[in-house]
């Protein structure tokens, strides 16, 4: 009797111990939409958590492949009930599953990647990525010879919209007889019709192909043909090393080291957060050498401008039928940028 | 519409109906023994994986083909087990067939997305390929097309010309007749699962080999029940099937086209032009009933005491 009270009591204190040691580690989980696979949106984030993994008393675990709405509650709910300290979620569909595990987890702390609803202890956060798409014009508008430029772009949001917009801004500064031919695919990560759809701009002329989608499919269709493209998420030079010019992408790394940080020194605070290159977290990938030099150095120096403070969307704008949607000199609220349903002049193609 | 963009649109018609081709021919094979597969969806996209794997493994996107069509021929197999050794419902099979290969392809691709493999790039023909407007279509294609202008006369000299496919067809038509003639008509309709099959992972094995270089989850993407309505419109004769895949091909290539080239139709209505084609398509075929060769005992089971 007495041994094994002895016995318990060690048992304890060592089982104490463990979670002790256990407890000063933070724990922070992951939820993917797609497989991290070698190039993409889920990969970008990957690297971010990689980042993670190499501060100090930070563990990191991850769930990928998770289709939204359902499947991904029971995954955050799960890590929330393991005691997981911070749980980002890096796709739109997650937001409503994501409102309601934070609703049962006052303690955990929830991130939002690209919605809107926030909580006590759930805040969202994207980037600008269109500064990144107005850099990424600008080395298109002054490669292309058609002055016709594709643009394979995924779902009419206002995401992908802005980014169209900036992009052929970024074009126009370079080249004002730039128009950009824009066709939907309505898929996120669909390799053939992807390529199919690069391959319909490639037959109107256009000799540089830009995308926003994961795949790089419309990469091979450009290269296939021999004509340029720019690519998007992460580097996808490999998939066209004769063809990619550039890439806007993401780096979240900074984002998420900075984020634990907060969370770690009790600094955290749910918000909405929209940062941009100035935190650089987006960027532009190194310019191929087929970029002439004098291009990137404009390139380079409008990247210091808008992290300087320089606005992309700055009047005077004006819609595809000519109206004028933007006063000169007045910019764009980010409230009008988060709701962006209009194409701008130049753009060809129906935001329907 | 001007001939610059008519050329390019009949040569992606020809290539975004070849997948589809291959697997309305193997349908048709099927079905010509009597046994209706539901499961073309979940025998392509295997075919699809198993040929991206085994190019990727070997290197060889020759080997990756055939290795592609025999794990067809396996996943048919297990509808042929299911309807021929066990009597099971032939629709409910195929269904099932469908979810376990699309469920399957899946998991085990989950891995490899967005991965590339060697495949088969355009390949012009010398000479042909020169031809005007017929070269451009037809002759700077891949290797994997150039076989569909072979295999729809091959399968109709099989069914039409030869005593195996008489029987095949005999199989399909009329089991019980077949049978008191003293045909083996279970090892006909095998012959037709697992032929059938084989087409439908080598449909698969295009999209993962030529279309693109990747495999991605869903990569056929509902293809396998275009096929399915496909056999129908064909009235499953192997050449009207040529004519349907192709249809079907100009109308996918025609959607994004049309919005490249500045249309003010919403991208919605445009994508949503195959899906209505197919329904169009069934409807018609249904109404203009003259002179199918639909088999007179499809998708009904052979009992043993026949």
């Amino acid at each position: 009797m007495r041994f094994s009270k002895i016995l318990t009591t060690a048992l304890l204190g060592v089982g104490l111990c463990v979670t002790q040691v256990a407890a000063e580690d933070m724990n922070i989980g992951f939820v993917y939409v797609s497989p991290i696979g070698d190039a993409g949106w889920s990969y970008a984030h990957d690297q971010g958590r990689l980042e993670l993994e190499k501060m100090d008393g930070v563990t990191t675990s991850y769930v990928e492949a998770v289709a939204e709405g359902p499947d991904s509650e029971r995954v955050m709910l799960n890590m929330a009930r393991k005691g997981y300290d911070v749980i980002f979620a890096t796709s739109f569909g997650y937001m409503d599953p994501m409102l309601k595990v934070a609703k049962q987890f006052p303690e955990t702390i929830f991130m939002h990647c690209s919605g809107f609803k926030m909580a006590d202890n759930m805040g969202n956060y994207f980037g600008r990525m269109y500064q990144a798409r107005y850099l990424s014009g600008m080395v298109a508008g002054a490669m292309t010879k058609s002055n016709i430029i594709g643009y394979a772009a995924a779902f009419p949001i206002p995401e992908v919209i802005r980014g169209i917009n900036a992009f052929t801004l970024g074009a126009q500064s370079m080249n004002p007889e730039v128009t950009v031919r824009v066709v939907w695919t309505k898929t996120w990560y669909d390799p053939a019709t992807e390529k199919e759809a690069a391959k319909s701009l490639l037959d109107v002329g256009a000799d540089v192909i830009a995308q926003h989608q994961d795949s790089p499919a419309p990469q091979e269709a450009a290269q296939e043909k021999g004509v340029y493209s720019i690519g998007y998420n992460s580097d996808m030079s490999q998939a066209a090393p004769k063809a990619h010019l550039t890439a806007p992408i993401w780096n979240w790394g900074p984002f998420y080291v900075e984020t634990v940080k907060q969370v770690k020194e009790g600094t955290w605070k749910a918000a909405s957060t929209w940062p941009g290159l100035k935190e650089g977290i987006v960027d532009l990938a190194p310019m191929s050498d087929m970029v002439p030099q004098e291009v990137q150095d404009k390139v380079m120096a409008k990247k210091e401008a808008i992290k300087g403070g320089e606005k992309v969307f700055v009047g005077p704008l004006k819609d595809q039928e000519g109206a004028e949607k933007v006063a000169a000199g007045a910019a764009m609220s980010d409230e009008e940028l988060l709701g962006m349903t209009w194409f701008i002049q130049g753009v060809i193609g129906t935001t329907e | 519409m001007n001939i610059e963009i008519l050329i390019p649109l009949l040569a992606a018609a020809v290539q975004s109906g070849t997948p589809i081709l291959y697997a309305t021919l193997g349908e048709i094979f099927t079905e010509r023994s009597g046994i209706l597969n539901l499961g073309v969806e979940g025998t392509m996209i295997i075919g699809a994986l198993s040929g991206f794997l085994v190019a990727k493994a070997t290197g060889n996107p020759y080997i990756a083909f055939v290795a592609a069509g025999l794990a067809g021929t396996c996943a048919a197999s297990i509808h042929g087990l299911v309807c021929l050794v066990f009597q099971g419902n032939q629709v409910v099979s195929g269904l099932a067939l469908t979810i376990l290969g699309v469920g399957v392809a899946n998991y085990l691709g989950t891995p490899y997305v967005g991965l590339t493999a060697p495949g088969f790039d355009p390949l012009p023909i010398p000479l042909l390929s020169e031809l005007p407007i017929v070269g451009a279509i037809f002759f700077s294609q891949d290797l994997l097309v150039y076989l569909t202008y072979i295999i729809p006369v091959l399968i109709w000299i099989f069914l039409y010309n030869t005593r195996f496919g008489l029987s095949l067809r005999a199989a399909g038509e009329y089991p019980a007749a077949a049978t008191a003639a003293g045909l083996k008509v279970v090892g006909y309709r095998w012959l037709g699962v697992l032929g059938g099959g084989f087409f439908m992972g080598l449909g698969g094995a295009y999209l993962s080999l030529a279309y693109t270089h990747l495999w991605t989850n869903n990569l056929t993407a509902g293809r396998g029940w275009i096929a399915v309505a496909l056999v129908i419109f064909a009235f499953w004769r192997p050449g009207r099937a040529v004519f349907g895949a192709y249809l079907f091909g100009g109308i996918m290539a025609l959607q994004l086209r049309l919005q490249a080239s500045g249309t003010q139709i919403p991208s919605s209505l445009l994508l949503m032009l195959p899906y209505a084609l197919t329904v169009a398509v069934l409807v018609l075929s249904s109404w203009w009933r003259g002179k199918t060769d639909e088999p007179g005992a499809l998708g009904t089971n052979i009992l043993p005491a026949d």
